[in-house]
């Protein structure tokens, strides 16, 4: 989608023109959140489950290279052809090459946020390769032509009217219907028909065990499976910070994800992929894309344990208020703010700034992820390396001197209580943001600091 | 025991009320307290902003102001723990670790180091308590909604001392107000579209106070307030704890 210029305040502030729907958005979005608390409180060892799997994701960034170079021979091993994709791009090329070799210009695609990371449905697009996104959420919007807004709920931010009205266009539903269960049906037929005619079937992967070489995908849907055990070609992508150690600690990660998810006790499929069926050709591509700079950041290497469970986004107060799409990246909300600046500091200088550093998402996040310290921590590299508007410098600048001055304060303080002009409201009109909607303290006839003088110093 | 007294700036020009309430809160439980009267800020706003590497002349008046004291007490959460969190300073560290260590939000002091146990105060009204993010997931002041864990509430147990106080429930326990600093301004709509919402939640249920340890976030939820007419008014956990109504 096409946001112009805009940055998420200005996205966010579009969003919130129709009060209603935010409303609903945030209703929403919070019934998710209170479905996944119901969840872990059903389990004592919930927090213990979580230090676990923080402390396994460790390990696994500690030693990537060696469980990334035991998952390749092992995968080979089962008769799986393994891509390397250093970038988004190169990423795009082995996908697309291997639908050329095969002839295939129609392909089904279940979940995967690495597509979505690396535009791929765009650039087969250009090449002459049809996808359909199978996962009912991601073909609502692709209908839409729109961006999920939602890592794990891609059409969160739309109302089944609008769904009905997208289906009655692009599948014939009758003008009107808005039922669920029965748009739903006419999704499955027209995707069952998607589904015996593709050859070639790409899915994501939510882990990649190093000790077996296999991989394994969750969903609610089977669309998954249904692709890939239709098809002749199964690709699975996935980004390198997939992976598990061994099999036995999927036990840990799938207790964690679908509860985080959505409160559900595990999702409805959890497959195991490990080595094409006869006839079949199976690929896995590992992709890097800006993955090992990231690892290199010692502050920021650990949003590298993110198993994507959109918990963080359904908790986030400034998420279920602004809509997905206003983050203008592929992963939304405070996972994505903290991981776009990685790969483009000046276009997502704005995401480390859309949160209050409430600190919830870290409170949620089923691998620990210090979430709200490193947007903290990502204002300090942005601002630093001059991502900053230089007016706002400027302004911290004076800021900082009046503060670092007592007397400076104090006379600043008096002449129209200093805090009214710099920090950071104005004066009483309209350009100011903080009048808008709110109105401002009504300044004391005198400071703390005077009245101690006078009623206290004597002491 | 010599406290010396941390009045975040906002609070000194705009709501000196709360600075003086928590000065007399302090002297009722027999503490020296210090007021130094050279303090400004603790230099959240631009820490907060992403500009930490400009607080450096900041923090050392910090640690002019505040080195040497038994404790440093402060009726801001948000303001306690950027210090807690971010004070340095390379020629003075051992002086900034020290106010690190030594510096409190004034319910976890009056909970954890004076361990009061009963308050002489009087407030007969409905009491919504708002917590405050910083304090509360950052200082750890109340058992936070998102862990598996055992309630309990710093503010809750005083304010549950107070004659008269009612306590009312919310829905969300613990969301944020929308304040978050400069974020007030940056990304107003968000912010005020939060501090409505936290708002509604209280009068939903039927406050007739707001009340919260961090004045910022209070003074936001009051600009709401008084722009909806609205008669629930905000009053920080200072002035209910030393009430006598
Ligand atoms: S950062 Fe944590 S909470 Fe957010 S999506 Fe990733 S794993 Fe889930």
């Amino acid at each position: 989608m096409n946001n112009g210029d805009k940055d998420h305040a200005a996205l966010a502030q579009q969003f919130n023109r129709d009060e209603p729907r935010v409303n609903w958005h945030d209703e929403t979005l919070w019934w998710v959140r209170a479905k996944r608390d119901k969840a872990a409180h059903t389990i004592p060892g919930w927090e213990h489950l979580r230090e676990t799997a923080s402390r396994i994701k460790n390990n696994v960034l500690s030693n990537m290279y060696g469980y990334l170079q035991q998952f390749e021979e092992n995968a080979r091993k089962n008769g799986v052809i393994v891509h390397w994709a250093a970038d988004a791009g190169e990423h795009n090329e082995i996908v697309c090459g291997i639908l050329q070799k095969h002839g295939i210009n129609k392909m089904v695609k279940s979940k995967s946020m690495l597509t979505e990371e690396c535009h791929l449905n765009d650039y087969l697009q250009q090449n002459g390769i049809e996808v359909i996104d199978t996962d009912l959420g991601e073909r609502i919007v692709q209908l839409a032509k729109e961006p999920p807004s939602h890592i794990v709920l891609p059409c969160i931010h739309k109302k089944k009217e609008e769904i009905g009205e997208l289906f009655h266009e692009h599948l014939g539903t009758p003008e009107g219907n808005a039922d669920p269960q029965f748009l739903t049906h006419a999704a499955r037929l027209h995707l069952r028909e998607k589904f015996l005619t593709r050859r070639a079937a790409l899915t994501g992967v939510n882990f990649a065990i190093a000790e077996t070489g296999e991989f394994v995908v969750c969903t609610n849907e089977g669309n998954a499976d249904m692709g890939a055990h239709l098809a002749d070609v199964h690709i699975a992508c996935m980004g390198f910070e997939k992976l598990l150690p061994q099999r036995k600690h999927l036990g840990v990660f799938l207790r964690l994800l679908a509860r985080s998810a959505t409160g559900q006790p595990i999702t409805t499929y959890s497959s195991h992929f490990k080595k094409p069926r006869k006839g079949q050709e199976m690929h896995i591509v590992l992709v890097d894309n800006g993955r090992s700079v990231q690892l290199g950041r010692e502050d920021f290497r650990n949003s590298l344990k993110c198993i994507r469970c959109g918990a963080c986004m359904n908790t986030c107060p400034v998420y279920r208020r602004s809509g997905g799409h206003s983050y203008h990246t592929a992963v939304a909300g405070p996972i994505g703010s903290i991981l776009a600046p990685n790969l483009d500091m000046r276009k997502y200088a704005d995401l480390p700034f859309a949160s209050t550093l409430c600190g919830s998402c870290s409170n949620v996040c089923p691998v620990k992820i210090d979430i709200h310290d490193q947007l903290y921590k990502w204002r300090q590299v942005l601002m630093k390396e001059g991502y900053g508007p230089a007016a706002k410098k400027l302004a911290m600048k004076g800021m900082t001197f009046t503060l670092s001055n007592p007397g400076v304060y104090r006379f600043a303080g008096k002449t129209g209580r200093w805090v009214m002009g710099k920090m950071p409201f104005i004066v009483n009109n309209k350009l100011n943001p903080w009048y808008k909607q709110r109105e401002m303290p009504e300044p004391p006839a005198q400071s703390f600091n005077e009245w101690y003088k006078k009623n206290r110093k004597a002491d | 025991m010599t406290v010396a007294l941390f009045v975040p700036c906002y609070i000194d020009q705009f709501y000196p009320q709360v600075a003086i309430a928590t000065l007399e809160l302090l002297e009722k439980f027999g503490v020296k307290v210090v007021y130094p009267p050279d303090q400004t800020c603790c230099g959240q706003p631009m820490a907060n902003s992403g500009f930490e590497h400009l607080t450096h002349s900041c923090n050392e008046l910090f640690i002019k102001n505040f080195a040497g004291f038994d404790y440093i007490v402060c009726p801001s959460g948000s303001c306690t723990l950027h210090i807690k969190d971010h004070l340095h300073h390379e020629k003075e560290e051992e002086k900034a670790g020290q106010i690190r260590k030594r510096v409190y939000e004034l319910t976890e002091f009056l909970t954890d180091v004076l361990k009061v146990e009963a308050l002489d105060a009087r407030f007969p009204h409905k009491v919504g308590v708002h917590q405050s993010c910083h304090g509360q997931r950052g200082l750890q002041l109340s058992q936070m909604s998102e862990l598996v864990a055992e309630p309990f509430s710093k503010p809750g147990h005083l304010l549950k001392m107070v004659e008269g106080l009612e306590l009312i429930e919310l829905n969300r326990v613990d969301e944020c107000c929308g304040f978050g600093g400069t974020f007030c301004v940056a990304e107003e709509a968000v912010s005020v579209k939060m501090g409505k919402d936290r708002v509604k939640d209280h009068v939903e249920h039927g406050a007739e106070y707001i009340t919260g340890g961090d004045m910022s976030c209070l003074m936001h939820l009051e600009g709401i307030l008084r722009r909806q007419n609205s008669k629930v008014q905000v009053k920080h956990i200072a002035e209910i704890l030393n009430s006598k109504q």
